[in-house]
């Protein structure tokens, strides 16, 4: 009786969703651009640029020669910065934006904010490709530490899809959450070690470490740049809350989904 | 085995008039007032009304079930619910198999995206995978009779274009289970009359359909039976004829509302030689007669009669201007008698009658009342349709037929 559904799980199906919708972001989003998608570049490369002139400035400042290190560091961190801030205001839209779809068609509705992520991973994707070219250039370099960043970006992507989902269903629910979203996001680049080393907290950088954003930073900064492996304590506790917030967001959207088409 | 794909057992569905907190800051408020009075809710709290109350029904494999009524009956909630987009406040709903939609189509494509691109994304969100689009791309394309247009972004389509490739996506889905609501009025008359054939076809392929529709010719044609909905309720369910008839009739017996009129037409009734009845044969004579009733003078009336066929489309309508009477002037309070008789040519079945009441003149409508009364025709010839011309074969024969009845 269940003819189409049975040759194909649901998984495949939810992926096929997935990629559909991240593809048809990523697709609207350089459509009808004269850049197109050299777009992917030149973002994460304005947000590099103003890193590495927040360090030149600190270095006049502080009366310092500026180290081609910090500044490769600077580069490092905000490339997945720029991901980072970008999924969370992309998927904390992804519902409101895709309202008709939710309140019309049935689909499994995380499959939103995980398309929001993942069309947002995509150019992290490209503007990763570009930093990489840019390091081997500059001699910054391979070492045994660049293992662990595969670890990092997972950790960040986890942060993002459960911070994604849980933003999105209490967004379509309150329509604050978007710009409270978006005020904390603008000042949380202040509180996070993106464009300075978390050194500069001085006594206080373990209570900057426990945004869980800044050891993964500073562990990705220090595995490209230093050639050394993260912090284990402090990595293991980035991932943990990646880890709980993953959990948590898809918990909370499953409670919430079914009253979404009611009340968005 | 169990033929049944699509059980709805005692659903009801609450909803709330007004407009739901949205904010923050009406959230906290909200929040302290429900925690105060915890205890003793009522069924209802005030604002809220059933959409759907207590609605029970199954759907066998193949079957065609058309779902009437008027607006704000609860079909669209009753298929949001099928659907799996809203969820019951009380009741289950079962469905058995792989379920599509056929609403508003506009919600899976995307203005920006090509004809093609948006066949891809529109076929993916309606549970097809990237094969099974390819392997039905040319047939999609087909159907929608748009292949030049494929590389065009969809913002540059017409309305008309814009739901074509929608429907014609949703239409090669094959599921188990097809809701459609209201979307085969799309197109010109030679897409919708495809439309129709291939609804046809998917319920021959055994196919489960819920038709939603206010054509109710369209629920006759495709429907094996149908239900009526009215205020959430099923108030009717059986064969599309007797449905549909159920809610012509239930429209006709509305409130109406006649206090606000400056002049109104009171009563409609139809007779035959030997008084009022509602069954005639076909040619037989009748006479409808309408009273018309003043609450201000009003002058240079006329009405309008009207007769519709079972699916309530308009088939006759004539009016005693046109039929060369003088204008009607009414006192304040006054009441006058039309009385029109007609011969009625009419193929066997329900046909309904009503009146209108103009101003000679001006357009001014002063009231409306159509369908008001029903009549059933019945014919001792088996012609179909609306008119009876009385079909009699005067040759049956080999041979040619006689000369300038070919074609020119």
């Amino acid at each position: 009786m269940t003819r189409g559904v049975s040759g194909r799980g649901r998984l495949a199906r939810w992926w096929d969703l997935v990629a559909m919708l991240a593809w048809r972001d990523i697709r609207i989003k350089y459509k009808q651009s004269v850049m197109g998608f050299l777009w992917a570049i030149l973002m994460p490369a304005l947000v590099v640029g103003a890193g590495v002139a927040v360090q030149y400035g600190l270095g006049w400042y502080a009366g310092r020669q500026v180290d081609t290190r910090n500044l490769a560091a600077v580069a490092v961190k905000s490339v997945p910065w720029a991901f980072f801030v970008a999924s969370l205001r992309f998927a904390t839209n992804s519902l409101i934006a895709n309202s008709e779809l939710v309140t019309k068609v049935y689909l499994p509705r995380e499959v939103f904010p995980v398309a929001a992520v993942l069309s947002q991973f995509a150019d992290f994707g490209v503007a990763s490709l570009v930093l990489i070219v840019i390091l081997a250039f500059t001699g910054v370099g391979a070492s045994v530490a660049l293992v662990w960043v595969p670890l990092l970006v997972l950790g960040l992507v986890a942060l993002c899809l459960g911070l994604g989902m849980f933003l999105s269903a209490a967004a379509l629910f309150f329509r604050d959450v978007k710009y409270l979203v978006d005020v904390v996001i603008t000042f949380a680049v202040f509180f996070t070690p993106v464009f300075y080393p978390v050194e500069i907290f001085g006594r206080h950088a373990s209570a900057a470490l426990l945004n869980p954003v800044a050891p993964l930073l500073v562990g990705l900064a220090g595995a490209v740049v230093g050639g050394r492996p993260p912090d284990p304590g402090w990595t293991a506790y980035a991932l943990g809350v990646a880890a709980a917030c993953c959990a948590g967001g898809v918990l909370a959207f499953r409670r919430l989904e079914p009253w979404f088409a009611e009340r968005i | 085995m169990d033929d049944t794909t699509v059980a709805v057992e005692h659903v009801s569905k609450k909803f709330r008039r007004g407009e739901l907190h949205d904010s923050l800051r009406d959230l906290v408020p909200a929040l302290v007032r429900r925690a105060v009075r915890r205890t003793g809710r009522p069924e209802l709290a005030p604002r809220e009304f059933w959409a759907l109350d207590d609605v029970s029904f199954t759907v066998g494999r193949g079957e065609a079930l058309g779902v009437v009524g008027g607006n704000g009956a609860g079909k669209s909630t009753l298929l949001k619910l099928l659907g799996r987009i809203l969820r019951p406040t009380r009741g289950a709903v079962r469905i058995h198999g792989r379920l599509s939609a056929l609403i508003e189509v506009s919600a899976g494509f995307h203005p920006d995206l090509t004809g093609r691109e948006n066949v891809y994304l529109y076929g993916t969100i309606l549970g097809m995978s990237r094969q099974d689009i390819r392997r039905r791309f040319d047939a999609i394309v087909g159907f929608s009779g748009l292949e030049e247009f494929m590389d065009t972004p969809v913002k540059r389509y017409s309305s008309g274009m814009f739901a074509r490739l929608g429907f014609s996506v949703a239409a090669h889905v094959d599921p188990d289970v097809l809701l459609v609501d209201e979307v085969l009025s799309v197109g010109d008359l030679v897409f919708q009359r495809r439309c129709m054939e291939r609804m046809r076809e998917v319920i021959r392929q055994g196919t489960t359909v819920l038709f939603v529709s206010h054509n109710l010719r369209a629920v006759n044609d495709l429907c094996s039976r149908a239900l009526l909905l009215d205020h959430g309720r099923v108030t009717a369910a059986g064969a599309p004829a007797e449905v549909t008839q159920a809610y012509l009739l239930a429209s006709l017996a509305g409130r109406r509302d006649v206090d606000g009129r400056d002049a109104h037409i009171a009563r409609i009734t139809v007779r035959g030689a030997d008084g009022p009845r509602t069954l005639f044969q076909a040619g037989e004579r009748a006479w409808v007669d309408v009273e018309l009733a003043a609450r201000t003078a009003c002058e240079r009336l006329s009405v309008s009669l009207v007769v519709q066929d079972g699916n309530a489309q308009q088939v006759f309508d004539t009016s005693t201007e046109r039929l060369g009477q003088r204008p009607i002037d009414l006192q304040a309070g006054g009441i006058f008698r039309c009385s029109v008789q007609l011969d009625l040519h009419l193929a066997p079945g329900t046909f309904h009658l009503g009146a209108i009441l103009k101003r000679y003149d001006i357009e001014r409508e002063y009231d409306r009342w159509a369908p008001a009364a029903s009549i059933v025709i019945e014919s001792d010839r088996d012609v179909r349709g609306v008119a009876n011309l009385y079909p009699r074969v005067v040759a049956f024969e080999p041979g040619p037929a006689p000369p300038g009845s070919g074609r020119p």
